[in-house]
């Protein structure tokens, strides 16, 4: 009986996170417009857009390869399996011992290594600008990511996301570390999600853009599966906030069905507040050029490397 | 002092340490001048925290001091005087952004090292404030020394200035 409640959990919050990541794009894009005086597309928009791209033909270059036809689905698997491992809603999961912050950051760098090679595929030379420029700021943006991720399990004694939750439940704390980590954490979100100050998700026609020139020759299915993971993506990182920040209100494993319907209300609230903090930033900030975004980067480096030095320095007291 | 009184001291001097950084990091006239100006409010959010949790009433004349002049009236003029001098481009910085980072982490380490050292005995919550306060200090020290043009050397010695509050607040 636990093993079927724990199934059906598990399975919950995957489709729960496959149905809400394309909200979560249309409500930012819509809240945007409305700060900048325009009407702004409907909340549903992301998912017409995703059923007309479904259906709509594959276009593919003459000399595209059999890579170019798979990156999409390994991203969106890869992508997809990392955010149903981020606690949404309930703790316990059935896959939570797998549910590591390392393997995480793993996923997405593989996901991240296909979109990679996917843009130099073709040969074009504006994939390959977005290619080069993706692993630069990756270069930085993963070892930021993997001190942050220190700081956070030295502090809960675990890199595995529901002890991490429960501890900081159990232990509810303001400390230091936690918020340059989630500082760092942030600007990370930030420069992955390619969010406006490091690239603008809004336009295609930039010289300075970087996922958008990556996925230029994609189309039909495969660019709705491509797009589809990037909005997967924003989410995981909302929900990782939310998880490692913010864990009020998830459920245990064996809770009752109130408790599961309250923390996925509660789970609504939080990615809501934190997608509405992230289209205030956006839309008060311009964009930084190509070359400030290693700096911009460097401080999230620099803020998981002070996360751990006081974390180890107020540990030895 | 409660757990919980001593966890916001720590996060604020610590947010102190964080905004000094973003000094370090700011290579635009206005942008230094605002984060300048955040500086000095958690600055008097800090002292004020302090002058509740030690009932010391005479802490909020410090932080009502610091709030007036280094949060609104300081970087106001100064704005006023960029906008006349028509200086608000780009601020040099000597040796790059990310040195100069580099260096402000290990000035934070040694801070760390030393002051923990040094007061061995002391009540905890002035040791880490006092801590955190050597490292804005010596920021601010090395904000001074990074930075070619007049006003941000100001704002370096007034963020130093802000530190040796903070140490006198905590301790």
């Amino acid at each position: 009986m636990g093993m079927i409640v724990g199934l059906a959990v598990q399975g919950a919050q995957m489709l729960l996170v496959l149905a809400l990541a394309p909200l979560l794009i249309g409500y930012t894009r819509k809240l945007k417009s409305r700060l900048l005086r325009r009407q702004g597309p409907p909340l549903l928009q992301p998912y017409r857009d995703l059923a007309k791209m479904i259906r709509k033909e594959v276009v593919l270059a003459e000399n595209a390869s059999w890579l170019f036809r798979l990156a999409p689905y390994a991203i969106f698997a890869c992508t997809w399996v990392a955010a149903a491992l981020v606690p949404t809603f309930a703790t316990g999961l059935m896959f939570s011992w797998t549910a590591d912050l390392i393997a995480i950051t793993a996923l997405l760098g593989s996901a991240r290594f296909f979109l990679a090679l996917a843009g130099m595929d073709i040969g074009t030379s504006f994939g390959g600008i977005g290619s080069s420029r993706e692993a630069m700021f990756a270069s930085l943006a993963e070892p930021a990511m993997i001190l942050i991720v220190f700081t956070v399990s030295l502090i809960a004694g675990s890199t595995q996301l529901s002890e991490i939750a429960a501890f900081s439940l159990t232990h509810a704390q303001l400390r230091v570390s936690l918020g340059l980590a989630l500082f760092g954490l942030m600007i990370v979100a930030i420069a992955e999600n390619g969010r406006i100050p490091v690239d603008n998700p809004a336009t295609h026609l930039e010289l300075t853009m970087v996922h958008e020139a990556m996925i230029l020759e994609y189309s039909g299915r495969h660019l709705a599966v491509i797009e589809f993971a990037a909005a997967l993506k924003i989410l995981l990182y909302v929900s990782l906030i939310a998880c490692i920040f913010a864990p009020w209100g998830l459920a245990a494993s064996e809770a009752s069905l109130f408790a599961f319907a309250a923390g996925v209300a509660l789970y609504v609230g939080k990615v809501w507040i934190v997608s509405s903090v992230l289209v205030l930033f956006e839309t008060s900030i311009a964009k930084m050029r190509v070359f400030r975004v290693p700096e911009f980067l460097g401080v999230a480096l620099m803020l998981g490397f002070l996360g751990i030095l006081l974390r180890f320095v107020s540990g030895s007291l | 002092m409660s757990n919980l009184s001593f966890d916001f001291a720590h996060l604020l001097a610590g947010g102190l340490v964080l905004v000094s950084f973003m000094l370090l990091y700011q290579d635009r006239m206005r942008g230094l001048i605002n984060t300048f100006a955040l500086h000095a409010i958690i600055l008097s959010l800090s002292v004020s925290w302090q002058a509740w949790a030690q009932s010391a009433p005479h802490l909020f004349i410090t932080a009502l001091i610091a709030l007036v002049f280094k949060a609104i009236v300081i970087p106001i003029s100064l704005q006023r005087i960029i906008a006349r001098l028509d200086i608000h481009r780009s601020v040099d910085i000597i040796g790059g952004i990310g040195a100069t980072m580099l260096l402000g982490i290990g000035l934070v380490a040694l801070s760390m090292v030393v002051m923990l050292r040094a007061t061995e005995f002391a009540d905890p919550l002035a040791r880490e404030d006092l801590a955190f306060a050597l490292s804005v200090v010596l920021l601010g020290l090395l904000m001074m020394a990074t930075r070619r043009n007049a006003i941000g050397q100001v704002i370096g010695f007034m963020s130093l200035e802000n530190g040796l509050i903070l140490a006198a607040a905590g301790a």
